[in-house]
């Protein structure tokens, strides 16, 4: 059971940063479709990072603790914005449709995940899968008081730093969205930016840096996948896709409430892992259980409809873009 | 005119592809004083004033603030000049509270500290008295709410010069009393004040000077005080009107439609319409009078087939429409056209052309190709059979087509009869100005010659010219025969319009009285609730003598109604 839910909790980060990614770009009113792709990214910008910082050790058994994730998050995040950048410059500045952008950044972020992997990381090289290893048991190493503590250890504190990371970032989002300005801003431009505009938020530096920062977190989800849950190895990376596109379903789930992404989040972690846990022989019951949280999106999505409630509503003008000169 | 000048324009050119919204406007305002702007629907008005506000960067000329020429490129800098703008459409957001929306305007270095703002706004409230809930959130406002709200918003953030978009459009006569009174607050404060709207009695009431515009051009300035109502209404159509309203004499008709024991419940699940019972004649004018949200829209939506309705009968010239779809309901003959307090809403599609819209209500219409019988006498037996084929086949093949080019003929009619100023027939509406966009809608509900016509605000917020221009059309449609169901604000175009008068308050029929026999008062009465005329009279009430059903139809119908219901 506490292997479920340390399982569970591992994975879910992975998660909470494409969600809490999506959530900040959906708060300005932005529908951001290409988060698989956006991951993807950030695995190669991720990947790339430490891959060149280990390299240029003599000895990448020596290579720092705060280094690795220092590079690799900054890798993955920048790697990340800059696809984010593509998105915000079509959207935002050249308003083309959000959805068809979207779309085509996931295929375009997957194909150039690759590329960067393939020729700059090589993957395939005996040294990157040597230094991957020790970089990954660096980044998923718990915390050093974690065994101390038994199962309450096990079950808190056995984690990378990477996932408590995912969660700071999560309240710390909350915390912005619901007691500063500059969140009551960003929500205000995605709920009406024409309203915004008129008491003079600048709607356009708004979304830029929502979609850009949204992006960027999504992107060290994508590193996080590789380097924790699938312990370095890239080829095992495939379910990032996957994992991107329940991370927009899952901002629905959780109401855009990033708060809810944690809890959200980790729910989606256990019933993603549930599969290969129960091992079950039978193909069509393990696809079943595959199932299940797309399942709870679209049962959330009908709760929401049927309650109508005024408040947890998606922000007004989601997948709008903003003509200030349009009557 | 004594006074420091506030704000002044230098022959500003706004144009938008190739329509020229504004032409070489030029206009002063002074401190301390109320400026109307008149004009009527696509004059410009509202372009200038988002000119002024930043929204909208003009093609030439110049604007000076205290003398100086500034540049307004955005809503930033127009604030940094102390400008004020109140959109028409509110700026609001919606799932946020009054508070929040105020917070929104903080600038750079201000605390994001909610108490303080709290305390300020309520200074400003208590100094030119409004009356407001500051953690009601803005969906659960009303429209006179929202609109204090974007005032305070507006003053919270220091303008001096505020503009005023159409404010009394969609608000009852207390709140713009009530309006008027802080208008007058603020300027006794010093500030400047522009007022767009085409209510010329509002107009002479609260302004201190009038600047008309027409088709986007400057016309003049005039002191309220040397003019009057009908020289105003001269300047801005650019000719002479005639302000009467004529109550057409028709023979009256047997009922078309009568409605008896009506119920509705509305979205919240309340009673919206309770127990009401009317009928409408073939050739009169029924008024329905009340204060906003008394039921109207939901006895609209009703009769058109889009609400559910709780009991009660729908007859139309004899026959139930209850249940029945709203396209069946069209196709008897019954319009419905609604204006909804934003205006914008129902019935047309934005980014349709006019031509589309009007092909919204007539797509299943099918093409009909003309003979001639007299001409095709003359030919052989042959030729004409070959001719009536030949029709016969274009009629089959042009099935599934939608019929353009009449619907096109159709709307270059509309937009002749109804003066819409429109680049083309397919111009999206949306880009039109909203006065245009509703002459639309009314027009095309009245266009697809319909024998009973339900209309509710038809003229809201249309200036006076194109308000005569539909009633006008009314009038026609009456003298066809038509039976018309008016849903109206303005008491004393009813009074003068409709043959009858029905007042509505909260859901129930207050009574229905001849238009030539009442007053302005007695309507009011009925209309807060005081007087009830329905109780006084016999139970009957609303139910025509010559109906088309005998008694014992109705009851056979009543039966029918309890068997569905068990």
């Amino acid at each position: 059971m506490i292997l479920l839910l340390q399982t569970a909790i591992r994975c879910s980060a992975a998660f909470i940063y494409g969600c809490l990614g999506e959530i900040v770009t959906e708060k300005s009113g932005h529908l951001n479709l290409g988060i698989p792709g956006i991951m993807c990214s950030g695995v190669a910008g991720g990947c790339l990072g430490v891959s060149v910082y280990m390299r240029s050790l003599q000895d990448p058994a020596l290579a720092s603790y705060i280094m690795i994730v220092l590079v690799g998050v900054l890798g993955a995040f920048l790697f990340a914005a800059a696809l984010g950048a593509i998105y915000a410059l079509l959207t935002v500045s050249l308003k083309c449709n959000q959805n068809i952008t979207g779309l085509a950044l996931t295929t375009f972020g997957g194909g150039f995940a690759q590329v960067v992997m393939d020729n700059f990381v090589k993957t395939s090289d005996s040294i990157t899968r040597v230094n991957f290893s020790i970089a990954s048991s660096k980044i998923a190493s718990p915390l050093p008081f974690a065994e101390n503590l038994g199962w309450f250890g096990q079950l808190f504190f056995s984690y990378g730093i990477l996932v408590y990371l995912a969660i700071a970032l999560a309240i710390v989002t909350a915390i912005i969205f619901n007691r500063t300005k500059i969140g009551l801003r960003l929500r205000a431009v995605g709920e009406n930016p024409a309203a915004a505009d008129a008491v003079g938020v600048r709607v356009n530096a708004y979304k830029y840096g929502a979609i850009l920062i949204g992006a960027g977190i999504a992107g060290i989800g994508g590193f996080f996948y590789v380097m924790d849950v699938v312990q370095g190895l890239y080829e095992s990376s495939g379910p990032i896709e996957a994992i991107g596109w329940l991370a927009i379903a899952l901002v629905i789930f959780t109401l855009w409430k990033p708060n809810l992404a944690i809890i959200g989040s980790i729910l989606f972690g256990a019933l993603y892992m549930l599969p290969s846990f129960l091992d079950v022989p039978s193909q069509i019951v393990n696809a079943l259980l595959t199932m299940v949280p797309y399942v709870a999106t679209v049962v959330v999505l009908i709760v929401i409809s049927v309650l109508d409630s005024k408040e947890n509503q998606p922000p007004a003008s989601l997948g709008l873009n903003y003509f200030r000169e349009d009557r | 005119m004594e006074g420091k000048v506030a704000l002044e324009l230098r022959n500003i050119t706004k144009t938008f592809g190739k329509i020229v919204a504004n032409k070489n406007v030029n206009l002063k305002v002074y401190e301390k004083e109320v400026l109307s702007i008149l004009g009527e629907n696509g004059s410009g008005k509202t372009t200038l004033m988002n000119v002024i506000s930043g929204i909208y960067a003009p093609e030439e000329g110049e604007i000076r603030i205290n003398g100086e020429v500034v540049y307004i490129s955005s809503p930033q800098d127009a604030f940094k000049y102390k400008i004020g703008m109140i959109h028409q459409h509110f700026k609001l957001v919606e799932v946020f509270t009054a508070l929040q929306n105020i917070a929104l305007i903080l600038e750079k270095g201000q605390k994001y500290d909610l108490k303080e703002i709290r305390t300020s706004v309520k200074n400003i409230c208590e100094k030119y008295g409004f009356e407001i809930d500051l953690d009601k959130k803005v969906y659960n406002m009303s429209v006179s709410e929202k609109q204090t709200l974007e005032i305070i918003k507006v003053l919270y953030r220091g303008a001096d010069i505020l503009i005023l978009d159409e404010p009394t459009a969609v608000l009852t006569p207390q709140e713009t009393k009530k309006l008027f009174a802080v208008i007058n607050n603020m300027r006794e404060d010093g500030k400047s004040i522009i007022i767009i709207t085409h209510k010329l009695n509002e107009v002479m009431e609260i302004s201190d000077r009038v600047a008309i515009l027409r088709k986007g051009e400057y016309i003049t300035t005039v002191s309220t005080k040397e003019t009057n109502e009908k020289e105003l209404t001269e300047m801005m159509v650019g000719k002479k009107v005639d302000l009467r309203i004529e109550r057409v004499k028709t023979e009256i008709d047997k009922p078309l439609l009568e409605i008896r024991e009506l119920s509705i419940k509305g979205d919240d699940g309340s009673k919206k319409i309770e127990d009401v019972s009317f009928y409408i004649r073939g050739g009169e004018i029924l008024g329905v009078a009340g204060i906003a949200g008394c039921g109207q829209k939901e006895l609209c939506e009703a009769i058109a087939g889009l609400r559910k309705i709780e009991s009660g009968f729908i007859m139309h010239e004899g026959e139930s429409l209850v249940g029945l779809a709203p396209k069946v309901i069209i196709e008897k003959g019954v319009s419905m056209s609604f204006i909804p307090e934003d205006r914008l809403g129902m019935g047309l599609a934005p980014n349709f052309s006019i031509t589309d819209n009007m092909m919204l209500k007539t797509y299943a219409e099918n093409k009909v190709y003309m003979i001639d019988e007299e001409e095709l006498a003359t030919y052989p037996k042959w030729k004409a059979f070959s001719i009536r084929a030949w029709v016969a086949i274009k009629t089959f093949f042009s099935r599934p087509f939608v019929d353009r080019k009449s619907a096109r003929k159709k709307a270059n009619k509309l937009i002749e009869k109804l003066e819409i100023s429109t680049p083309s027939t397919e111009t999206p509406v949306r880009r039109l100005s909203g006065g245009n966009i509703q002459k639309v809608l009314v027009g095309r509900e009245i266009e697809s010659s319909p024998n009973v016509i339900v209309t509710a605000y038809p003229v809201r917020g249309l200036d006076v010219n194109s308000s005569y221009l539909i009633y006008d059309m009314l009038n026609e449609e009456k003298r066809k025969g038509t039976g018309i169901l008016f849903i109206g604000e303005d008491l004393d175009v009813m009074l003068a319009l409709c043959d009858k008068i029905m007042v509505l308050c909260h859901g129930k029929n207050m009574g229905i009285v001849h238009a030539s026999k009442t007053t302005k008062e007695e309507i009011g009465l009925m209309m807060t609730g005081s007087l009830n005329l329905s109780e006084t009279k016999n139970k009957e009430y609303g139910k025509a003598k010559d109906s088309n059903l005998t008694e014992e139809e109705w009851q056979k119908q009543k039966e029918e109604a309890e068997k569905e219901g068990e």
